[in-house]
This record gives C-alpha cells, sequence and structure tokens, in this order.
C-alpha cells in the first residue's frame, strides 16, 4: 500500500511534466502550428529556470523565467514559421538543436551549482489521510496547476468565442482570415503561449523534478509530449490522461528496478520511448481516425493573399 | 514598408547565395558572442575558421569529422528531398557503430584484412535494419516517422549502453564502459602516414557521386524526388509512395550505419558509450546547407566538421565550452532557413497599404482570401 501510494504520487509527478509541455503543443497544433522545437525550448527554459530558482530561490521565479525563454523562443520560431513561410518541421528541428547547444553552452556554470533545500508541501488535513494522502495531496502546486491548466484550456477552445477562432485559424485559415481575424498575430500568439506553457515544464524538470542541471536532461520529453498531442487526438482531457499514462510508465521502471527484476537498466530506461513507439502506432492505425480528429490545416503555412 | 512579394521562378542565384549569406549571418552573430565573452574575437573565429585547414594534419582531422557527417547527410538529402522525416540518423548511426563492433569483435590473429569489409557491410545493414523499422511503421501502421525515428534514437543509445556496460565489456578493462580494443586486421586501412584519414573518404567521395547519378539520372531518381515535391502528381503517374518511403529510410539508415562501423572501426578502434557525438542530427543542417544536393553536401559537411574542430579548440585553448558547437550549428539552420525565404519571394517596398481601393480583377480575387 505504502509503495503504491509513492508509485501514484511519483507518476502524477513526472505526469505533470509531459501534461504541461503537451498542453502548451496542443494549442500550437490547434492553431495550425507543428512545433518541432519543444525539446529544445524545454532545455533552455530548464537552464533559465535553474538559473532563475539559483538565483532568487522561488520556484515561481524560476517558472516564469521558463515560460518567458519558451515564449521568446517560440516567437523567433514563429517569425520563421508564420511570416517567412519556413518549412515547419525543418525551423522546429532547428529551435531543437539550437536550444540544445544553447543549453548547454548557457547551463555550463550551473552544473556545479545546486539548489538549497527544497520546500515540502502538503495540503492540510488531506494529505494526513492514509494512502491517498500520501499519493495526491503532497505535491507541488504545479502539480495541480497542470490540471486546472487543462480544464482551463478545454474551457477556453470550446467555451468561449477566442478558442472558436483560435481553433478557426487552425481549421481554415482562408475563412478566418475572410472573416477578418489576424490570422497570422493569432497564430503567433499560440506559439507563444504554448512556448510558455513548454517552457514553465522545462523549468518544472530542472527546478522541481530532478532537481538539478545536467546537459540534455530534458531527455526526449519534448518530443513525447508532440506524441501525446496526437494520442490524446488534440483534446486536453486526455492529454492529461496520456501524461499520466506516461508518467506511470516511466515510475514504472524504478519501481521494477526498485524491486529487484533481474532486467538490465538500460533496457528498463528504454520503456518510455518503446511505449511512445506503441502508442504512436497503435493510435495511428486508423487513418481516417487520426484526420478526422486533427485541425485540418496542421503544418500548412497560410498566406494572406495580398 | 517592406513586404514579401512571390517571384515568378525560385532564384537559382539564391539557393546558392543563402547558404553562404547564413554562414556570413552565423559568423556575425558568433564575433558578438566571443566579444560579450570577453574573448578576442577574431582568436575565436580563428578557431572555427582557420586552425582546421591550416596544416595538412589539421586538413586530415578536418576530413575524419567531415566523412561521416557527408555519409548520414548524403542519405538524409535523399529522404529530405522525398519528403520523408527521418530525424533518427543518430540512431541508425549508433545501431551501425554496434553492428560493426559486433563484426569486429570476431576477429582473431589469423584473421585476414577482408573483416574490414565485414564490418562496414554490418554497420550498413545495422542502420538499414533500424531505419526499416521506421519505414515499416510508417508504411503499415502510418505513425508518424519524425517521432518513430528520434524515440529510436534513444532506445539504440540505451542499447549501446547495455552492451558496453554488460556483456561486450572488455574483462581486462579496469571497469570501463567500452569494448576490447579491436584488432589490427578490422582497422580501416589508412591513405597517408601521420594522418588519420582512412578508406572512407574515398567511399564517401564514391557515393557522392552514386548519389548525383541516381538522383537526377535514373529514373527511379527522379520517381522519388516527384514525390516530395508534388505528392498528388506522384500518385497520379503512378509512382508508388510506399516505394519512395522505403527506398529514403533504407538509403538513409544504411549510409548512417556505415558511417557509425566506419567510426568505430576506424579512428575509435573500440565501442564506448561516447560513440555518438551527435553527427546525425549534424547532418541535418549538413543536408540543408548543403542544399539537399550530394555535392553541396561535401561542401556543408567539411564546414560542420570545422564547427566540431573550432568547438573543442576554443574549449581547449580559450577555455570556452565545447557546446559553442551546438550553438553555431543550430544558428545557422536558423539563419539558413530565414534566407532561403529569398529564393522563393523578393523584398519589395510597397507604399500604399493593402487596403486601398480593390480596383483591378486581381486586387479584388486576392481579397477574397485566395
Amino acid at each position: 500500500m505504502e509503495t503504491l501510494a509513492l508509485l501514484i504520487a511519483a507518476t502524477m509527478n513526472a505526469g505533470t511534466v509531459l501534461a504541461i509541455a503537451a498542453l502548451g503543443l496542443l494549442i500550437n497544433e490547434r492553431a495550425g502550428v507543428v512545433n518541432l522545437g519543444a525539446e529544445g525550448m524545454m532545455l533552455v527554459a530548464a537552464v533559465a529556470g535553474y538559473a532563475a530558482a539559483v538565483h532568487t530561490g522561488s520556484d515561481w521565479a524560476a517558472f516564469a523565467a521558463g515560460a518567458a525563454a519558451g515564449a521568446l523562443l517560440a516567437s523567433l520560431l514563429g517569425v520563421l514559421v508564420i511570416w517567412l513561410n519556413t518549412n515547419q518541421y525543418a525551423t522546429g528541428l532547428a529551435l531543437s538543436l539550437f536550444g540544445a547547444g544553447l543549453s548547454a553552452f548557457a547551463g555550463i556554470r550551473y552544473t556545479q551549482e545546486k539548489l538549497g533545500e527544497r520546500p515540502r508541501f502538503a495540503i492540510p488535513v488531506l494529505s494526513d489521510l492514509p494512502f491517498v494522502g500520501p499519493a495526491f495531496f503532497r505535491h507541488h502546486p504545479m502539480v495541480y496547476l497542470a490540471i486546472v491548466a487543462a480544464v482551463a484550456i478545454a474551457w477556453f477552445l470550446w467555451r468561449s468565442r477566442g478558442g472558436l477562432v483560435l481553433r478557426s485559424v487552425g481549421e481554415s485559415p482562408e475563412a478566418a482570415h475572410a472573416l477578418g481575424y489576424p490570422v497570422r498575430l493569432i497564430r503567433l500568439a499560440a506559439l507563444a503561449a504554448g512556448g510558455a506553457l513548454c517552457g514553465v515544464a522545462g523549468a518544472y524538470v530542472s527546478v522541481v523534478y530532478t532537481p538539478l542541471w545536467v546537459e540534455g536532461m530534458v531527455a526526449g520529453r519534448g518530443w513525447i509530449a508532440l506524441a501525446l498531442t496526437t494520442f490524446a487526438t488534440w483534446r486536453p482531457g486526455r492529454v492529461l490522461l496520456g501524461a499520466y499514462l506516461f508518467g506511470g510508465v516511466t515510475m514504472l521502471q524504478f519501481q521494477l528496478q526498485g524491486q529487484g527484476v533481474e532486467v538490465p537498466s538500460q533496457f528498463l530506461t528504454m520503456l518510455p520511448y518503446v511505449a511512445t513507439i506503441v502508442v504512436l502506432v497503435l493510435i495511428s492505425r486508423n487513418p481516417a481516425w487520426i484526420r478526422s480528429n486533427m485541425p485540418a490545416s496542421l503544418g500548412r503555412p497560410f498566406s494572406p493573399g495580398t | 514598408m517592406l513586404t514579401l512579394e512571390a517571384r515568378p521562378a525560385p532564384s537559382r542565384a539564391m539557393s546558392v547565395a543563402s547558404p553562404l549569406i547564413a554562414l556570413a549571418v552565423t559568423v556575425v552573430v558568433g564575433a558578438l558572442l566571443f566579444s560579450a565573452l570577453g574573448k578576442d574575437p577574431v582568436r575565436g573565429l580563428q578557431m572555427f575558421f582557420y586552425e582546421p585547414i591550416k596544416s595538412g594534419y589539421a586538413l586530415g582531422e578536418l576530413a575524419v569529422k567531415a566523412v561521416p557527417l557527408a555519409l548520414i547527410a548524403l542519405g538524409l538529402s535523399l529522404c529530405f528531398r522525398s519528403n520523408v522525416w527521418n530525424i533518427g540518423a543518430e540512431g541508425q548511426f549508433i545501431v551501425g557503430a554496434i553492428a560493426g563492433a559486433g563484426v569486429a569483435m570476431t576477429a582473431d590473429a589469423t584473421t585476414g584484412r577482408w573483416i574490414v569489409a565485414a564490418v562496414l557491410l554490418a554497420g550498413m545493414l545495422g542502420g538499414l535494419a533500424w531505419a526499416g523499422i521506421v519505414a515499416l511503421l510508417r508504411d503499415r501502421f502510418n505513425a508518424n516517422e519524425i517521432l518513430v525515428s528520434l524515440m529510436l534514437v534513444y532506445v539504440a543509445d540505451m542499447l549501446l549502453s547495455y552492451l558496453v556496460y554488460g556483456p561486450w565489456k572488455d574483462p581486462k578493462g579496469y571497469n570501463f564502459p567500452q569494448t576490447i580494443t579491436f584488432l589490427k586486421a578490422t582497422q580501416v586501412p589508412r591513405l597517408f602516414d601521420g594522418s588519420r584519414v582512412n578508406l572512407g573518404l574515398p567511399i564517401a567521395l564514391a557515393l557522392v557521386g552514386l548519389f548525383w547519378v541516381f538522383m537526377f539520372r535514373t529514373f527511379a531518381g527522379f520517381q522519388q524526388q516527384v514525390g516530395g515535391l508534388a505528392p498528388l502528381a506522384a500518385r497520379y503517374a503512378g509512382f508508388s509512395s510506399r516505394r519512395a518511403l522505403w527506398t529514403a529510410l533504407l538509403v538513409s539508415g544504411a549510409t548512417a550505419g556505415l558511417a557509425g562501423a566506419l567510426e568505430v572501426a576506424g579512428p575509435l578502434g573500440q565501442l564506448t558509450p561516447y560513440v555518438p557525438v551527435g553527427y546525425g542530427f549534424a547532418a541535418i543542417i549538413v543536408a540543408f546547407v548543403g542544399r539537399l544536393h550530394p555535392v553541396g553536401v561535401v561542401f556543408a559537411a567539411v564546414l560542420m566538421s570545422m564547427f566540431y574542430i573550432g568547438g573543442e579548440l576554443a574549449q581547449s585553448r580559450l577555455g570556452l565550452p565545447k557546446s559553442l558547437t551546438g550553438v553555431f550549428q543550430g544558428l545557422l539552420l536558423f539563419a539558413l532557413l530565414a534566407c532561403d525565404t529569398l529564393i522563393h519571394y523578393r523584398v519589395r517596398r510597397r507604399k500604399a497599404p493593402a487596403a486601398a481601393a480593390p480596383t483591378s480583377a486581381r486586387a479584388l480575387r486576392a481579397q477574397g482570401g485566395a
């Protein structure tokens, strides 16, 4: 029981990183832009967040720094793909490669730096309950905020006018343009918002989840988050579910290792990556289903006819 | 107000000039970066653009790094031209290295030089098989090749780690994660005394020729590219998109695997966890900077090799982090993609705002949201 509660807690912790990043990418993709730069943005944000945490001691400053870094890089990508009509795949890759280099370069002086004692969190009364307390109520506030964010984004996308406009830009930018909406600016705003969320996720990795800075520490979570948006058929609720599922897979390896299962650790480390492939295969098997759920203009550049 | 105006036809001149402009931008940003770090920018740039070419030995080292980059980028060029996004060449490189090492380790004192061919062949097959997984999952299950190929990089990395920490660990290696040093017979023959340049260089150059012929002088190569440029046209012409997918992935996997085998049986001489140094990712940049053209890839590979060597020198001589290489690589690709806009568009100064009374039929059409 005790270990199960801890496993659930660890799963939520690991899933939160993926959830926040994937929610950000979901916003991008709902507006019609694929951001393959997620991994790079998260890495830079992880350094920015870590630096902020080292200097200020505040997690919230770290998240703000991460969000700013993510939004900035996403905007850079936005200018290239939205205004200069560069290939979205190639540009996103460029951002990932650039982010990996930049974060390694900028993070050099933080590899030796340690964060101070991390605060412990506990919701009064609830956290003292047996089992559910340690499983659900002793998390970093960001874990709950991620759930709130998923609900808020779902509400925004399907219950607000702004969300309708955003989705229309992703489905049919021509129609949105004809109605007088500034398609390019909306896409840029969506990219920046998504980048900010990826940035928060990156900062969460380096400041809360690990917490320390190591080169390349995001370890493919940006790419897994990208796969999650497809897995979730571009719906926030399913993103959250998928993120916890993947968080669970990540944690399972530690669990199995802890129980002395006779499998080399490397094969357990492979699990989340193999799981991503398996899930992609299962979900993509039916192209019609993907197509009917995918934003119709995903990945397609749009130039207003001037 | 400046606007972009579509050119009637893509500009060939810009297509060649764009990488040069991008390089210039990278150099300027690099100089600023060196100054910001309190280093002499001239000396900093020297590390990247003069030191790697100043002597015969230096040129040899340049080639040692350019060969794997060019090999991988050749395959990726074919991939990207076919609109197949294999970004997991790093994984195919690793599996190629593993397969090559597996064969190299079977050598004993009586083994002849023929084993080098077996090592390289094994590397190609290893890379090919790894990319084949991507092709299979894409073809059979429609799984996105970008994500699958990338995930397989992590899997390959773990596989390598498992082997060198586990069954393949050198029993006399003081518990270091590495295989035995391969026997002399398995070493890819070197071309000159006093330089690490080996048979990989002529192999790469021969493949450049082969790729050029395939891409631009064969019907199969033409079909491959039509599928990338205009999938609907290719379908109408009856060109198989499935075959294009398989060809692109298997070929690029094989070249990446070959590069991996050349690396372990060449300069490295053993398998360690440090075999992958990001060539598979850097080769993506090489392919784009080289205009997805076999000859262009050669120049771009040399440039990228300079970045690698420059980064190492900047670390040892200027005390700057080696990761500077990655920053420059990313910058170069960004600048290139931005400059590439000028191939299809030209910058025009527009006097009146677009909303001014549309009178011509064209303007009316444009307003309709064409």
